[in-house]
Formats: C-alpha cells, sequence, structure tokens
C-alpha cells in the first residue's frame, strides 16, 4: 500500500514514475528499496534491544514495576525521555517538572514530524494520527530514507520502520531488563547501578556533534551538579538541563561532525539528521529536501 | 506490582504527541523562529548530561541533604565517555563501566 509522492517528489526527474518503462521500474525500485530498508532496519533493531535492555535495568533498578516500565515503553515510546523519567524518579523529581522535562526532550520530533508532513500529506488523518504516535527517530531516519530513494511515500515502509524495527524490540527489551533486573539479588554489586549514569553520559557525549552541542552538555553537567548541591537534586537537573542550551548558543556553532553511524546507536546518527531536519524546516518552512540529496541521512549504509 | 507511575507515563505520552503529530496533521502551524528550535535540539544533550553528572557527582548525607560524592563511580563513567569517545560504542563502554565497578566494589 503506498501513497502519492509530494508535489517536489513528483516533478524529480529521477521519479520512478516518469521512467521509461513505468510500473515495472516503480515495482523494482519500491522492491528493492524495501530490501534495504529491511537490511538498515536490522541494526536498529539491535540497537532497540540493548537500550531497551538497558532502560528495563534501570528503571527496576530506580524502583519501577514492570508494568509501570513497560506502559512508559508504550505511552511514551521515546528512549532519552524515558531515560531521563527514571533518573528523574529515582531523584525525586515531582511529576509536572518531569512532564515538562519530556515536552522539551521530545520536542524535536516536531522537526521529523514537519519533515514527513509533505509526503504523507494524501493520508488519511486516522492514518497519520497512528504514525505520528509511532514516530522516533528511528522510524523517522529509516523511513524518509525510503521515501527519499522512491520519490514518494510508502505506508508499509513507515509501518515496517515504525512498528517492527523499533516499538516491538522496545517494549520486548523493556520486559526482558525489568525481568533480568528482578532476578539479580545485588544489582550494585555487580556495577549495575552505574549503567544509568554511564548510559547518560555516553549518549551525551555521542549526541555532542559540534560545539554548541559540547558546550551545552558540559554547562548542563555544571550547573545540575551546582544546583543540586546548593538546592535539590531533583531542581539541578532541570535547571541544569534548560540553562545548559543557552550557554551553548551564547558561543558560534562549529561545523556539524558526521559520526561513525554503525555502533554507537541512533542518538548519535539521529542528532545530524535533526540538523538537516531543523535547517530544512526552518529555511524553507517544511518542504521535503530534494529527493536526490543526501539520501541517506542518519542511516546506516 | 505497583501501577503508581502509569499516570505519569500516561502524561508524558499526553506531552510527547503534540510534537509528533501537530505538524503531520495541520501542517505549517509548528514553524518556529530557528533559534528556538536550535534551543529545543540542544536540550538533548542537556539533559542527558546533567542526570549523568548528578547521578554520578551527587549523593546524600546522613541528614538528608545532598552532598558531593566521589566514588569508584567516576572513574567507571569516564571511562565509559573514554571508550565511546575512542571506539564510539556505547554498549563496550557500559560493558566496561560495569566490569571496572564491579571488580572495585569485589576488591573492596
Amino acid at each position: 500500500m503506498t501513497g502519492s509522492p509530494p508535489a517536489a517528489a513528483q516533478s524529480d526527474g529521477a521519479s520512478p514514475r516518469q521512467s521509461a518503462t513505468g510500473t515495472v521500474d516503480a515495482a523494482t525500485t519500491l522492491e528493492a528499496s524495501r530490501r534495504r530498508l529491511v537490511m538498515d532496519g536490522l541494526g536498529v533493531v539491535a540497537s532497540a534491544i540493548g537500550f531497551g535492555l538497558v532502560y528495563g535495568l534501570s528503571a527496576r533498578e530506580a524502583g519501577f514495576s514492570l508494568i509501570e516500565a513497560v506502559a512508559m515503553s508504550v505511552l511514551v515510546f521515546a528512549g532519552a525521555a524515558q531515560f531521563a523519567a527514571v533518573g528523574a524518579v529515582a531523584q525525586g523529581v515531582g511529576w509536572p517538572a518531569i512532564v515538562l522535562l519530556t515536552a522539551f526532550l521530545n520536542a524535536r520530533h516536531l522537526l521529523y514530524s514537519a519533515a514527513l508532513a509533505p509526503w504523507v500529506a494524501r493520508t488519511g488523518r486516522p492514518t497519520r494520527a497512528v504514525m505520528a504516535y509511532l514516530l522516533t527517530d528511528e522510524a523517522f531516519a529509516l523511513s524518509i530514507a525510503h521515501f527519499r530513494r522512491i520519490g514518494r511515500f510508502d505506508l508499509r515502509g513507515y509501518w515496517y520502520a515504525a512498528i517492527v524495527t523499533t516499538f516491538i524490540p522496545w517494549n520486548l527489551a523493556t520486559i526482558g531488563g525489568v525481568v533480568l533486573g528482578g532476578v539479580i539479588a545485588e544489582p550494585s554489586r555487580i556495577g549495575l547501578d552505574v549503567v544509568f549514569p554511564a548510559a547518560m553520559a555516553g549518549l551525551a557525549v555521542g549526541l555532542a556533534t559540534g560545539r554548541r552541542e559540547a558546550v551545552a552538555a558540559g554547562a548542563g553537567a555544571a550547573i545540575a551538579v551546582l544546583v543540586s548541591l546548593a538546592w535539590a537534586p531533583s531542581g539541578g537537573i532541570i535547571v541544569g538541563g534548560l540553562l545548559g542550551p543557552l550557554l551553548a548558543m551564547l558561543v558560534p556553532g562549529g561545523p556539524v561532525r558526521r559520526t561513525n553511524p554503525v555502533p554507537l546507536g541512533l542518538a548519535s546518527e539521529l542528532d545530524v539528521a535533526t540538523t538537516h531536519v531543523t535547517s530544512e524546516v526552518s529555511g524553507s518552512g517544511g518542504a521535503p529536501a530534494d529527493p536526490g540529496r543526501d539520501p541517506d541521512i542518519g542511516v546506516a549504509p | 506490582m505497583s501501577p503508581d507511575l502509569i499516570l505519569l507515563a500516561a502524561l508524558m505520552g499526553v506531552a510527547t504527541y503534540p510534537s509528533r503529530a501537530v505538524p503531520m496533521l495541520a501542517p505549517g502551524i509548528e514553524r518556529l523562529p530557528p533559534r528556538a528550535l536550535e534551543y529545543l535540539r540542544l536540550v538533548t544533550p542537556a539533559v542527558l548530561a546533567a542526570l549523568a553528572a548528578v547521578n554520578t557527582m551527587v549523593g546524600t548525607g546522613p541528614d538528608g541533604q545532598p552532598v558531593f560524592h566521589v566514588g569508584i563511580e567516576w572513574i567507571a563513567v569516564l571511562l565509559c565517555l573514554a571508550v565511546v569517545w575512542w571506539r564510539r560504542n556505547l554498549f563496550l563502554g557500559l560493558l566496561v563501566a560495569v566490569v571496572l565497578t564491579a571488580a572495585a566494589r569485589a576488591v573492596a
């Protein structure tokens, strides 16, 4: 099942629909692109399982029950926000602050959604509403690369990217992590208590793709510790997370460093995608990128 | 099996959905000034780093007040950072951090 291409994709000279052999080429291109989507998705599955396990372990360590950890994976379905919530709950941060933090952390989805909007314009509103619920860093990166390759929207490709490679593995791994954490009598004896801060620090390093990101991370950490000692850890995390970016914006932006897309997981790759999408959205009002330009942003080849 | 945090999860879901849905359902109204977009992009590394730092460096004193904490966790997290920076592999970094912490505590 496929949708209609956006105007920009239809006008592209390389569009499959305008080729000499018509629908045969289009079908070949679609199948080839779907095969590539499946292969690219395998890396995402591995990443989702790994991070889902770490999330489940961290949630268990922070006192989440199985149903609470799974509810968060189903209802929020956003790794960074879920990790942040686990840390925030453990530090005693109030619910309003956690919800506010979640809104800020997940605001990047605005960019992904805006970049996808022209591709899904002719899809029914209920379908788009469900697609939006399943929109993650991974779903965005995989599906937009697929759409650009074929020059049009492909709903089945989107479901594959969003559900098969991310939603199912993430939730199963969450259950696995919580169960695994439950059978370990004293997690701190084998060092599992360090998984959460180490994972947060590692992810922050993966996102430090430029000078501003590095300053935001460094300033956020320093402010958070100072405010935590002077006031409370719950306040420190919020203040550091919100003031760090302000300080970072005072420094000139350095060049974006394209990160190695293979082992770190999608967090680092997708920040590059976010950077590109930011410029697209702010520069052209959300028009789709030229389908012929840089079709593989954020996805390992 | 406590369900207390399910409501929090639901509220977080409600806070997340508009940013995912609004541009797709009502294209155009998501446009924000470039500086606002840049700020939102920088929030993620700042929050993650803040969480890591507070969880590593801030403990609780006997009177319940936050205190500066120094321990093996510092070395473990720094080692994880070094591995991630060097090898671009978070899982390897986590493994190194966990093994170091477990070994240090076993010796102690």
